[in-house]
Parts: C-alpha cells; structure tokens; sequence
C-alpha cells in the first residue's frame, strides 16, 4: 500500500507534479496496480538475461553531427547559440 | 530520388491523422507513388512530430527516422503521421491529446492502440500501408480491433533510429496493411542493420510470401483460450486454426506458464524505462517553454504536469517507484526474471513446433470511453504482450468478425522467421480470400 504521502513523495522524485485534487484517485489507482503486480512475488528463477548479449560500441571517434541551427530550432528559449536552461542555483 | 509528388486529400472523418502531407514528394523505387502513413512517434524530417503529446506540440525533427529515410528511398510517398495513444501508452488511441480516433468498422467503437490512426488510415482506404510501432501490442491490438494485417517483427530486425523512445527494451516499429503481401513489401524496405541502433541486426528481410505449409506444426497455447478470452473471439481462432489444419498443419497443444505474471512484467518494465526515457522533455530543448526564471525542478513539474496526460504521468510514476531503492528488487528485478522464463517458455515450445497461434485480443474493439479504469485496460494486452517480453515476431491477421466487429488470429514464430510467421497468415488469407 502506498499513501497519498508515497504518490506525492514520487510524483516529487520524477518532476511531474500532482494537484491535490487529483491525489486521491491517483492514489487508490496506483495501489490497484501494484496490487497487481504482486503476483510477481511468485516468480521463480535467476533470470540474469544479460549473460548472451554483448555491448555493441563504435569507435570514439568524432563524426559529422546535425548543423546547430538545426538542433536550436525546436529550442523554446536560446541566448547566443546556446539553449537557456532555467537556473540550476 | 524525388521524381514527383502526390496529392494526398484524404475524408479524414476518422480522425486517423494528426498531420496530413497534401503534398507528398515521392520516387521510383519498390513503393514507387505509394502513400504510406507513419505513426507520429516517428522522427520526420520537416514534418512535425507529437507523439499525440502536447509536450512535443510544435516540434519539427531535424531528422529522419531509418525506417522513413529507407522509404523515401524506396519511392514512398510520406502521406501524413498518424494519432495514437500519447507516446505509445494505451489500448484504445484514447489517450492522445488531441481526440481519439473512431474506428471505420464502428464509430461508436476505439481502433485499438496505440497505433489506431495508422490502423484506422489503413482499414477506412486513406492509405495502402501505414507504419506502426509495437511496444505490447501496438501494432496487432489495433490490426485485429479494425481488420487489417499488422507484424511486429522480431527485436532487432527493424532498427529504432528516429522512433521516439517509450520502452527500448520491447519496442519494434512494422508494418501495417489491408493484405499480408503489402505488410511483407513494406516489410522489404523497413528491415536491415543500423549502425545507429545499437540493437540492430544484419538479418534484410527479402522474402515472398509462400502459402504453403503442408506438414507445419502450429502450437495452441491454453492460456490463450482461457479465462478472459471472449467464447466468440475463442471460437472465430479455433475455426481460423482449423482452417490452417486444412490446408496441410498439424496443431499441437501447448502451454505458456509464464503467462500468469508475463502483463505484471512488462508493466514494471515498460513504466520503468518510459520514467527514464520521458525524463528528456522538460520544455529546454524542444516543447513548449519552460520557465527559465524558475528554478530547475520548478520550472520542470509544471511544464510536466501542463502538458503530460494522465497515463504518462501515471506511468512515469509507476516507473520511478518501481526502480526506488527499496522496490527496485521487488518490481524490475523480478519482472527481467519473469522475461526470461517467458523466452524460456517460447523457446521450449518453439523447439518442437513452427509456430503458435492464438487470439490477437482477447475480445472485440471496446466502446468509446468503456475502458476507463486503468488496470482493466492494462488487463487487455494479456495475449500480446508476451510476444514483446520474448523478443519474437508476431502478426495478426483478420479472420472474421463477432458482432460485426473484426477479430485477429495471431501467428507468433521464432526470433527472426518473421518470413514463417507471414507464411501462414498468408496461407490463411488466401484461403479464406479464394
């Protein structure tokens, strides 16, 4: 069971906000899933599904990226060439 | 090469487009003139791309995806994005954020999702093919709800490069079509290696399909004709098998154990990886602005909470909390435990058999607004979603219609028989068609 508290404390974690309005059926709906997925405790086995795969890497060299026009162009906000940020202090 | 263009002025009455190309530059090439839908989680170079989110309102990708770059190559004419469920997350095309789309069967009724509009574009004859993504069921939910073909190939076999990222794990862009051989030639075009993506494999895809499949065996999963599963829906697959059986299979019994926790899995998996993935749209780089007076986390939550939908905010909180120290051993690392049992399970089965067969969904198109109730949605992608934790193609094709709704009969193959899983949907449908 997660508590109202929980949700916010999440909701705080992953920067996406919660009205108050909103908290309780966010809430009962949360715990409703994760009631769900407790059958998840019956799961048996060591898994560790990675032992087959391999990283697959190109060499660190530097390649032709897009033109910083381009890349600014979906920017909501620039100064001097650059994306403004809000601030971080 | 642009050698011409096409106008394109589509009786949108469906709402299957969100944006419409009125003129569509095309080629020569293998879909020379052919307009193809794409879904709007696909990168487009100079053609805005939403994602169905008002996040992404507004954004121009100064990029093509792969695949829309191999179809510009191959002559195809890129005819508009479609809607669908906001970044992928739904059954229904409901949760877009800017209107569901109806489906052309019944429009009182969802196309299925997330991939409605380009299921919709395809079923109602705007288009000829469309491209979907298939992240759970994406691609086949929405096929079986509006009666056309749709594949999601094997992981790796199409490469990811310009798809806007929800789950990378699971997620495979197909194709969609009124015919399996229109879903096996866009199929040509779309497969191949990419340096880009790293999980890309060099296996092209070159085939024709072939209906014959004389002395092929055909795995009939219990689970998949179990509880849950509307008797109708069960029926219509049973006979389509039948079908199968007289044109030279043989089908086998078999059982999927894993399926008792497999929709819990990829739950946990697909919310985990979109509360990373969703962490890059913050109003900085692209999107509606952030407040750059405010501070970071500030200005992030609201633009976030503004401009998120329910579902993804739902998801992405999911996600956070089932990565959290302290539940990250409880949620993600039994749910890749639980992925791995089910490839286990897939390829026991798949050992002694060619293929496995079963419903695509477990009942016909919902009404609009009748899944409102999240779980109760998350509950209908019970009998797609394994296709996705295994990594292994899977195609629905139409075989038939229960209260005048279309119903899918879903072939699932081995990792890369994708060419096998097209065969006997081919064979099926030829059958059915002569």
């Amino acid at each position: 069971m997660v508590t109202e508290q929980d949700v916010q404390h999440i909701a705080q974690l992953a920067d996406i906000g919660i009205d108050a309005g909103e908290l309780g059926t966010f809430t009962a709906r949360f715990n409703a899933i994760l009631d769900y997925f407790d059958v998840l405790d019956r799961v048996q086995g060591d898994g560790a599904g990675a032992r087959d795969l391999i990283n697959v890497m190109r060499e660190d060299v530097v390649e032709p990226s897009l033109p910083q026009e381009d890349v600014l162009r979906n920017a909501p906000a620039q100064e001097d060439g650059f994306i403004r940020a809000p601030r971080v202090m | 090469m642009v050698l011409s263009e096409i106008e394109f002025e589509p009786d949108d009455r469906y709402h299957a487009f969100l944006t419409i190309c009125r003129k569509a530059p095309c080629g020569d090439g293998k879909l020379a003139g052919i307009a193809v839908a794409v879904k709007d989680n696909i990168s487009t170079k100079g053609i805005e791309t939403t994602c169905a989110s008002k996040i992404l309102k507004g954004y121009v990708p100064p990029y093509d995806a792969h695949v829309v770059e191999l179809l510009r190559q191959s002559g195809a004419a890129i005819s508009g994005k479609t809607n669908m469920d906001e970044f992928g997350m739904g059954t229904t095309t409901e949760n877009s954020a800017f209107g569901p789309t109806l489906n052309p069967a019944d429009t009182s009724r969802v196309p299925g999702g997330s991939s409605g509009g380009s299921a919709a574009a395809v079923a109602a004859g705007m288009v000829r093919m469309a491209l979907g993504t298939d992240t759970g069921g994406s691609i086949r939910c929405p096929a079986a709800f509006c009666g056309i073909v749709g594949l999601k190939p094997t992981y790796g076999r199409v490469s990811r490069f310009g798809l806007i990222a929800y789950s990378n794990s699971l997620e495979q862009i197909g194709p969609m079509a009124n015919t399996v051989s229109d879903v096996s030639l866009l199929m040509q075009v779309i497969a191949g290696h990419d340096r880009r993506d790293t999980t890309s494999y060099n296996q092209p895809y070159r085939h024709t399909p072939d209906a014959d499949i004389r002395g092929l065996k055909v795995g009939i999963p219990q689970e998949y004709f179990g509880a849950g599963v509307d008797p109708t829906v069960a029926e219509l697959v049973k006979h389509a098998i039948f079908r199968l059986e007289e044109l030279g299979a043989t089908s086998v019994p078999c059982s999927i154990p894993s399926m008792e926790y497999a929709l819990a899995a990829y739950y946990v998996t697909c919310t985990s990886e979109a509360s990373s993935n969703l962490a890059r749209f913050d109003g900085v780089r692209y999107g509606p602005a952030a407040d750059t007076k405010k501070s970071w986390h500030d200005a992030y939550r609201d633009v976030r909470k503004t401009n998120f939908g329910t579902e993804v905010r739902r998801r992405i909180m999911l996600g956070t909390f089932a990565l959290s120290s302290g539940y990250y051993g409880k949620y993600y690392a039994k749910a890749q435990v639980a992925k791995e049992n089910v490839k286990k399970d897939f390829a026991r089965i798949l050992a002694d058999v060619d293929v496995i067969a079963g419903p695509t969904m477990p009942t016909i198109a919902f009404t609009l607004g009748e899944k409102s109730d999240p779980l109760s949605m998350y509950l209908a992608d019970i009998l797609t979603v394994p296709a996705n934790l295994a990594g292994i193609p899977a195609i629905s094709v139409p075989c038939g219609k229960a209260d005048g709704m279309p119903v899918g009969l879903q072939i699932m193959g081995n990792h890369f028989c994708d060419e096998r899983v097209i065969d006997v949907a081919y064979a099926y449908e030829q059958a059915v068609v002569s």
